[in-house]
């Protein structure tokens, strides 16, 4: 089956109201390029799922938040995300389930488990329980009986991921040093859509490869948009480090939205690669020291 | 003949010492002077620490800052495996928080109305975890009330000494003014020692909270070695002096 789509088709199969959940973390490997289509779209009142960095600020100062589960929200080389802070002290961010990173990874596991909840201590004692009401106890059915958070699965409508190589259809490689939680929010998601450094032939595939940097199956892939610098400005190891530069500008825009929309929302695709140099320019960022 | 040191370089070597005695767990120092303490604990008091490289690798020497070293990676951590080795107890962090209170929770989430704060933060990334699961020492490069909070933090992101069923585990609490513990009578905190820069007085007019005392002597000074390998093997670009205003 091919799965290959173009950005429309990616567009077209999202509705308001969906809860969405974006692979990579903070500044890494960050499926931009799909976030930036659907600042474009008129796609609203979204659910955010996110180990949150420039994807949630973007999709904060376009408004096409209604509720966000997320750990942190930062930029990694810069700690905190301009846009981010500005919706929320605002007040324009809607509604906001702020969780433990960990028990983030336990609700993206347990909803693809098929798992009302899992179990865990973490949260006890903490204001993240005051805040998130609709997350209960559980008793352990065993001797210790110990009260334990029932940690409830966040089912996905969507999963959006960037991967360094995919085939049609849908056989992914990941080959930054670390995977991060995508192969979770795939599992979590009733469908994922890729986009893909590279599209390759995946005759070309070895085994070792295959073994370290396929990180789960691809009956969960749903689309695949082929797209070199999709990242940017987040880091695509080993092709491209994090833009430090740009995320400067984009972190000074909070204040002055229009002028980067312009720039780089209000043009498409391949425009917005122009405008950032050129995919020369993304290619040759060094790799992010940290 | 007495050498010369900074405030930045004393917390560095008092900080260094909260490893001494963890055995072969992972340790994580936050921010830039707790990473520097990771790297000296290593190699002058617990040679077994495991450190990581900041991305997803366990590193054998911690490595020079700022100098773009490419580190020596002798193992495997990815977030995933942090999120493992916490929740095993495996793990002794150094952290900052905006907020900290006399039940010792930290705030890393947000200042003001939790609704519409006035200050956003990070989030409170993996501190409730962390706080239940293994011991965390606390750096503070800029004691005041505003940090050592009257009342309560402003948005509780780690368990404290108020709770019914869970007790934190905190190690030292290192600040610019001097060195406490959570170690008082009913888990209050309690003052170790008073930097030669400070005093007690400005220590009092700076916390909102009492506190009680168990020593007022000051820092151990640094010794030679330990200010050789800061300076010369893992921080020679003196970026810590930019931490404290001093």
């Amino acid at each position: 089956m091919n799965k290959v789509i173009t950005t429309n088709d990616f567009i077209s199969k999202l509705e308001d109201g969906m809860t969405i959940g974006i692979g990579g973390w903070g500044a890494r490997r960050k499926p931009m390029s799909l976030v930036r289509e659907i600042c474009r779209s008129n796609l609203k009142d979204l659910t955010l799922v996110s180990y949150g960095g420039p994807d949630i600020g973007l999709l904060s100062s376009c408004k096409k938040i209604r509720k966000l589960i997320f750990g942190f929200v930062s930029l990694d080389l810069i700690p905190l995300d301009s846009h981010f802070r500005n919706a929320r002290q605002s007040g324009e961010l809607p509604e906001v389930v702020e969780i433990d990173e960990g028990m983030l990874q336990w609700g993206l596991r347990a909803a693809g488990m098929n798992l009302p909840f899992l179990p865990t201590r973490v949260g006890i004692g903490t204001d993240v329980l005051k805040n998130n009401p609709h997350i209960k106890f559980v008793e352990s059915p065993y001797d210790d009986k110990e009260k334990l958070v029932a940690m409830p699965a966040i089912k996905l409508d969507v999963a959006l991921l960037h991967v360094n190589e995919s085939d049609e259809k849908g056989n992914t490689l990941i080959f930054g040093p670390d995977p991060f939680f995508d192969d979770l929010f795939a599992r979590a998601a009733s469908k994922t859509f890729v986009s893909t450094e590279k599209l390759v032939d995946s005759t070309s595939f070895d085994k070792e490869k295959v073994a370290n940097y396929n990180r789960f199956e691809r009956n969960l892939v749903s689309g695949i948009i082929p797209d070199e610098g999709g990242a940017h400005p987040t880091a695509c190891n080993p092709s491209y480090g994090i833009d430090l530069d740009h995320l400067k500008e984009y972190s000074k825009s909070a204040k002055t939205f229009d002028e980067y929309q312009e720039k780089y929302l209000f043009v498409d695709e391949a425009t917005y690669k122009k405008n950032v140099g050129g995919i020369k320019s993304i290619t040759s960022i060094p790799l992010t020291k940290f | 003949m007495a050498h010369q040191f900074t405030i930045s370089e004393v917390c560095i070597c008092e900080a260094a010492k909260v490893w001494k005695d963890d055995g072969e767990i992972l340790a994580t120092g936050i921010g830039l002077l707790p990473r520097i303490a990771v790297g000296l604990a290593k190699k002058l008091h617990n040679p077994d620490l495991m450190m990581t490289d900041g991305e997803a690798f366990l590193i054998d020497q911690p490595h020079p800052l700022g100098v773009g070293a490419e580190p020596c990676v002798d193992g495997y951590m990815t977030y995933s495996r942090v999120f493992d080795v916490l929740w095993s107890g495996a793990r002794h962090a150094m952290v900052t928080p905006t907020q900290i209170d006399k039940y010792a929770h930290l705030n890393i989430s947000s200042i003001g109305n939790y609704a519409q704060p006035k200050v956003q933060l990070l989030g409170v990334r993996g501190f409730p975890g962390n706080s239940i699961s293994h011991r965390n020492s606390i750096f503070i490069p800029n004691h005041s009330k505003k940090v050592f909070v009257e009342g309560s933090v402003d948005m509780v992101s780690s368990v404290g000494f108020d709770a019914d069923d869970v007790e934190p585990l905190i190690g030292k609490v290192i600040t610019n003014l001097g060195i406490f513990d959570y170690q008082g009578n009913k888990n209050t905190l309690r003052l170790l020692s008073i930097h030669s820069t400070s005093s007690l007085d400005e220590i009092r007019d700076n916390t909102g909270f009492d506190f009680e005392i168990f020593s007022t002597d000051e820092t151990t000074n640094p010794t030679k070695d330990e200010l050789d390998i800061i300076r010369n093997e893992l921080d020679p670009n003196n970026l810590r002096s930019s931490v404290i205003g001093e």
